[in-house]
């Protein structure tokens, strides 16, 4: 049988406050345990929490960039369940009134084009604290720094119709957070977790199957490998004329298989109330249009320029303006060459081959967005030529400190030679020093001389570094004629 | 609306009370009496009352994103019954 896969997925984002969403505890990673934990996030008695402005804003803020509905009223609701690492016993979220209703996102798929994805709504609630079952002799430690954590549930249709497809709307949602500055989007320290829910249907069939939900999958491509596992399951025992069991899996990485999480033993019932110490959220469209100008530009946006006012290829445009830190070096580049075109092939060639090379984040990369802009003005004006180019990129990330590129050009003897009477004294040497070579050269067919001429080319450059490859060609072949 | 013998105890397992076999008809009467009592509200003829989510005619006051609270973890865990390594340590629970 042919089957549809039907996902949606619900992703957590830690929003980048410095305080917590009701407390004034500090948000700051890695802290020693429970120094970041105060009485509102540990649930003492008779504390009230107050809602921080700054996780508001930045909520209507990401509500805007995926043009959704803004609540102008939202109200703040229980959650209630027991467990350790949420001591209040309830964790305080929106149910009925979210502050981002529904809106939506485009995403691009291999073949170039673009979906559009709903998403139903995005509501904040608060981070529970960290269990650790390791190394404490049978016990488990209980670390609140998390707790109260403000993070947006970014809840999706259930449109997503593959894993790539899942996939990349993890990615775009990556894109927006960091572009808006709202989310840190450090998925190895948990800023954005991803709850995956997967069904399939005979193709053609409206009512959705049964689903899962895959939790807490925390990489771009552990999302698509989870699902792809997923699916394959529920395939297997839908084509066995079986049925799938409604429940909570987990992704075994190693493994690359999902597995139910331990059932519990009475199905939860969260009893979600409003939430009596918080009152009504009342924002105005005031309020609403004045963040509306702090929006910067997005993703989308900035790939749609960089393709229509800076003719960069689809492609280019796409990778370059995918990553906020990424399009701020390249364009930093850009402008200082004025010229995309070249700074988006070193981008994408010579600056991300490093990158990957030696697994750094663009931001850590050795060769600042200025020097590289430096380096492509001496390409530009014919100072350097590709070589001597990337032997400065290479001398630059071996030694960062080296400020003034010209200096560095002329100490590494880099400098490109154009004079063309320099040049033909080398041509002339080089021709005399290889008579056997000459004469195979003249020795071939005209049609087939511009490929002959290529090893005359190697040794000119040997015999001088920097040399203009355009005049030594011109002289080569006017020197050669001449014989 | 009553509430069965069943549910009463699915009720004391969510709120992780431990109430005794002898005690489960008291319980399903005064819960049950409870729940005839918001029938009986929701019996009340609300249209074109918009639902309140607070009894206080008031909206939330906000609060600056700024960290006001410091570390206090030695005082607070002076009444913790069980730490270790700056962890508050419960009975084992995974899931």
């Amino acid at each position: 049988m042919e089957w549809e896969v039907v996902i949606g997925l619900e992703i957590h984002a830690q929003l980048a406050t410095q305080s917590k969403i009701f407390s004034g505890a500090a948000t700051a990673y890695g802290a020693d345990a429970n120094t970041q934990a105060c009485a509102v996030d540990l649930g003492l008695p008779g504390v009230l929490p107050v809602f921080n402005e700054e996780a508001l804003r930045m909520a209507v803020k990401f509500g805007l960039a995926i043009d959704a509905e803004i609540g102008k009223k939202s109200v703040f609701d229980r959650k209630n369940y027991f467990y350790p690492d949420s001591p209040k016993g309830y964790q305080t979220t929106q149910l009925h009134y979210p502050t981002v209703g529904m809106g939506h996102i485009d995403i691009e798929l291999d073949d170039g084009s673009t979906r559009r994805i709903n998403v139903t709504r995005a509501h904040l609630e608060e981070d529970a604290g960290k269990s650790v079952h390791e190394g404490f002799g049978g016990l488990s430690g209980i670390d609140l720094n998390r707790a109260g954590t403000p993070l947006i549930e970014i809840v999706s249709e259930p449109e997503l119709r593959s894993a790539k497809e899942a996939s990349a709307y993890f990615r775009k949602m990556h894109s927006i957070v960091t572009y808006l500055g709202i989310c840190d989007g450090d998925l190895s320290q948990g800023s954005m977790r991803c709850d995956c829910n997967v069904s399939l249907r005979p193709k053609g069939q409206t009512e959705f199957g049964t689903r899962t939900e895959i939790k807490n999958v925390n990489s771009f491509r552990n999302v698509e490998r989870a699902i792809e596992a997923e699916i394959e399951r529920q395939m297997d025992i839908l084509e066995e004329g079986g049925r799938i069991i409604q429940e909570t899996r987990l992704y075994d990485a190693d493994k690359n298989e999902t597995r139910a999480m331990r059932s519990k033993e009475v199905a939860n019932d969260y009893r979600y109330f409003p939430c009596p110490d918080l009152l009504p959220v009342i924002i105005d469209d005031n309020y609403i249009e004045a963040v509306r100008a702090t929006l910067p530009e997005l993703p989308d946006q900035k790939r749609h320029r960089f393709q229509k006012d800076h003719g960069l290829s689809a492609i280019d445009a796409a990778v370059l303006s995918s990553q906020r830190e990424l399009a701020h070096y390249f364009e930093t580049a850009a402008q200082i060459a004025n010229d995309y075109k070249l700074a988006a092939n070193w981008v994408q060639g010579d600056v991300s081959a490093t990158l990957n090379r030696l697994e750094l984040d663009i931001t850590a990369l050795p060769v600042s967005a200025e020097q590289l802009g430096q380096i492509l003005l001496r390409i530009k004006d014919n100072t350097l030529n590709n070589g001597g180019a990337k032997e400065v990129f290479n001398a630059l990330l071996a030694d960062p400190s080296q400020t003034d590129i010209d200096a560095l050009i002329d100490q590494l003897g880099l400098k490109q030679v154009s004079d063309t009477g320099a040049i033909e004294a080398i041509v002339n040497d080089v021709l005399a020093a290889n008579p056997k070579l000459v004469e195979s050269y003249l020795a071939t067919p005209e049609d087939k001389r511009a490929k002959a001429i290529g090893p005359f080319i190697g040794l000119v450059r040997k015999a001088a570094k920097g040399v203009n490859p355009q005049v030594v060609m011109d002289v080569l072949q006017q020197q050669l004629n001449r014989l | 609306m009553a509430l069965d013998q069943n549910q009463i105890r699915d009720i004391a397992e969510l709120s992780r009370l431990q109430i005794d076999d002898d005690q489960i008809t008291a319980y399903q009467q005064n819960l049950s009496n409870i729940l005839a009592l918001v029938d009986q509200l929701a019996a009340v003829d609300t249209q074109g009352i918009e639902p309140m989510a607070h009894p206080l005619d008031a909206t939330q006051r906000l609060r600056a994103d700024v960290v006001t609270e410091h570390n206090q973890r030695e005082h607070f865990q002076a009444i913790a019954p069980h730490t270790e390594q700056g962890h508050y340590l419960v009975p084992k629970v995974v899931e």
